[in-house]
């Protein structure tokens, strides 16, 4: 039964502090968008007509959406079954996996890309040149902690050892334990890593500039030393598309499956 | 000729031997409960039959064949664990096909099976419900169906009760009987539940530190326990040390005439085992009958039909169970005498220390 909440007085005051506190520079963003660029006045949408007449916005917006989907399937591939692994077999490796994930974090990224530039040197060019392959590479690593710490929350919510061990003794392989048994039980896990590392790679600007690649955030920079209306325009437009990817996995993660860990009648 | 075998196993992990040369041989379609406390060997025994853990030597035969070194999902073994083992995201149906999908049965067949299964674990209108929409028992009739639905050459159950209620615990065990009966499906149960194994099995084993203490029917591990660790663990027990002298067995400065003593050396130093049931407890009269030990009620404790005591006097310590109107007339305080019988008695030898039997810890929810 579900209890009726009462919302105190003064816990409205902050929640609309907070809120104005996010709305205000948004409210402000999208009012000077919308200003002209001639007159300086309000209203034209001529900022969002240049921004999406301009190639430079499809092209990078196209190169980071897909390096952002490389970098999940990447991600996921390497880091599912991993961890999976871990939890299962070899639990004592853990608290190693969870110190490797916050290297990303500690080490700067200006630091890092040098030294992944060094160490891919004399890498093939359709690796070291392209950023299907280099930045791809990059931001695997960057995700690493948030696909980590995602799963490994996952892992932990659902009981690995049991949930394997039924499946197998039913006759199932190993894969088809993974695909079939364990991944749709993780699925909200693995969903909020990829979300986590989508807005990492669609805002990630010192790596890709360092390596001289043409990514969204770097278009996004260019507008925004160039073009000061169309610069609102496109900061709104990408703030829409984290916010619907935001959104998507809402909805995707409130499907069932989510609920893995939450069996009821059972002390 | 016996359908499963365990010969011979061995497993350690690090120092700690978990199995300690265990022979179990069961006949097709029979029901044997491994009994112990936790620690005791008996769930390792079922993993190693399962196929998750491998022994360090020995052998399990299945029909005449080796599977010692066979993957779990080649054994066909169904298995039932103690909770959480349903698919989360699956339903009660999809859970019970999820064995018969891998093996390619067509989807006609499989939704018969599926229904006759559920049917059998009387499920059978919770059919698309999902796991956290059914309670524990629910929960493991369908772990059972799916487990059943395989049509497994052995069906392992480890512990299944031990994380539901008492009521529904006792429930299912029943159910459990009669559907293993049904089948004729050779089953091998693993529990700590003393109660539940002598209820349901052929036989029972009862383990202690790796290795088996005594294989038997129920009604021989309760009349005849062959050790002193048997006898603690089945049922309660009154433990008596004691010396066999002429007559008898000396017992707290008073001859108990027993006559299992009689072939034994004199002066060895012994066990005596009786039953609380079996104790006949009157008011003291002062009278001295032979076998009887004076003491006082100490506390009583209701059990519904029966009312156990413990009486405590001069080096006496027994419990009696006796009907709950008789101990009506024998309050706290009352001097009382305890008639132990004369036949029917178990002696064991005392070598050495008792085991201290560990207690077994409540499965916390996870």
């Amino acid at each position: 039964m579900r209890t009726r909440r009462f919302i105190a007085p003064s816990s409205l005051v902050w929640l609309l502090l907070g809120g104005l506190y996010f709305f205000i520079p948004l409210l402000a963003t999208l009012l000077f968008s919308l200003d002209s660029n001639q007159t300086g006045k309000c209203c034209t949408l001529h900022s969002y007509g240049w921004v999406l007449h301009n190639g430079d916005f499809w092209h990078s917006l196209k190169i980071s959406l897909f390096l952002a989907l490389e970098t999940i399937a990447i991600s996921l591939a390497i880091f599912v079954p991993t961890v999976y692994w871990v939890h299962l077999k070899v639990p004592k490796l853990r608290p190693l996996l969870a110190f490797l994930a916050l290297i990303p974090f500690v080490v700067p990224p200006i630091v890092m890309v040098v030294g992944l530039l060094n160490v891919y040197k004399g890498a093939p060019s359709w690796f070291y040149d392209q950023p299907w392959g280099f930045l791809a590479a990059a931001y695997v690593i960057l995700a690493f902690p948030y696909m980590f710490f995602s799963l490994d929350a996952g892992f932990r919510s659902i009981d690995v050892h049991t949930l394997t061990e039924a499946s197998q003794s039913l006759g199932s392989s190993w894969p088809r334990t993974l695909f079939t048994v364990i991944l749709p039980n993780i699925r909200s896990a693995a969903l909020a890593g990829s979300f986590l590392a989508l807005a990492i790679v669609m805002g990630e600007f010192t790596i890709a500039n360092l390596a001289q690649f043409h990514t969204f955030p770097i278009f996004l920079q260019y507008v925004n030393e160039t073009q000061a209306y169309p610069a609102a325009a496109v900061t709104l437009m990408s703030f829409c598309i984290t916010w619907f990817a935001m959104l998507s996995l809402l909805f995707v993660g409130r499907k069932r499956g989510a609920r893995g860990a939450v069996i009821a009648g059972v002390r | 000729m016996p359908y499963l075998e365990l010969q011979n196993l061995h497993r350690s992990f690090g120092s700690h031997k978990a199995l300690d040369g265990i022979e179990i041989s069961l006949g097709e379609g029979e029901f044997l409960s491994l009994l112990g406390p936790s620690g005791c060997g008996k769930t390792t025994a079922l993993r190693l039959v399962a196929g998750f853990d491998r022994p360090d030597e020995g052998r399990i035969v299945v029909d005449g064949k080796d599977v010692t070194r066979v993957a779990p999902n080649k054994r066909d073994m169904g298995m039932v664990f103690q909770a959480y083992s349903l698919f989360p995201n699956m339903t009660a149906r999809q859970n019970v096909a999820f064995g018969l999908r891998i093996r390619g049965r067509k989807r006609t067949d499989r939704d018969t099976r599926v229904v006759e299964l559920l049917d059998l674990v009387g499920l059978s209108h919770a059919v698309d419900r999902y796991p956290h929409q059914l309670s524990g028992g629910m929960q493991q009739r369908v772990a059972l169906a799916r487990a059943l639905a395989i049509e497994p050459r052995v069906l392992l159950l480890d512990e299944p009760l031990s994380a539901l209620d008492a009521k529904v615990r006792v429930q299912l065990r029943e159910e459990i009987r009669r559907i293993q009966l049904d089948l004729g499906i050779t089953t091998l149960y693993v529990t700590h539940d003393q109660e539940e194994a002598l209820s349901v099995s052929d036989h029972v084993a009862v383990m202690y530190g790796g290795r088996i203490e005594q294989m038997g029917s129920p009604a021989e591990m309760y009349s005849a326990p062959a050790t002193p660790f048997v006898a603690e663990f089945i049922g309660t027990m009154n433990r008596l040390e004691g010396t066999v002298v002429d007559g008898g067995v000396e017992h707290a400065g008073q001859t108990l005439a027993i006559e299992a003593a009689r072939d034994r050396p004199r002066g060895s130093r012994v066990l005596v085992l009786v039953r609380p049931e079996t104790v006949e407890v009157g008011p003291a009269n002062g009278s001295g009958a032979p076998n009887t030990l004076v003491g006082d009620v100490v506390t009583q404790t209701f059990l519904g039909p029966v009312t156990r005591l413990k009486i405590v006097g001069t080096g006496v310590d027994v419990i009696a169970d006796v009907p709950t109107q008789k101990a009506l007339g024998l309050p706290v305080g009352t001097r009382v005498a305890a008639a132990l019988p004369a036949e029917g008695v178990r002696l064991l030898d005392l070598k050495g220390d008792l085991p201290e039997i560990a207690e077994e810890p409540v499965p916390a929810g996870r």
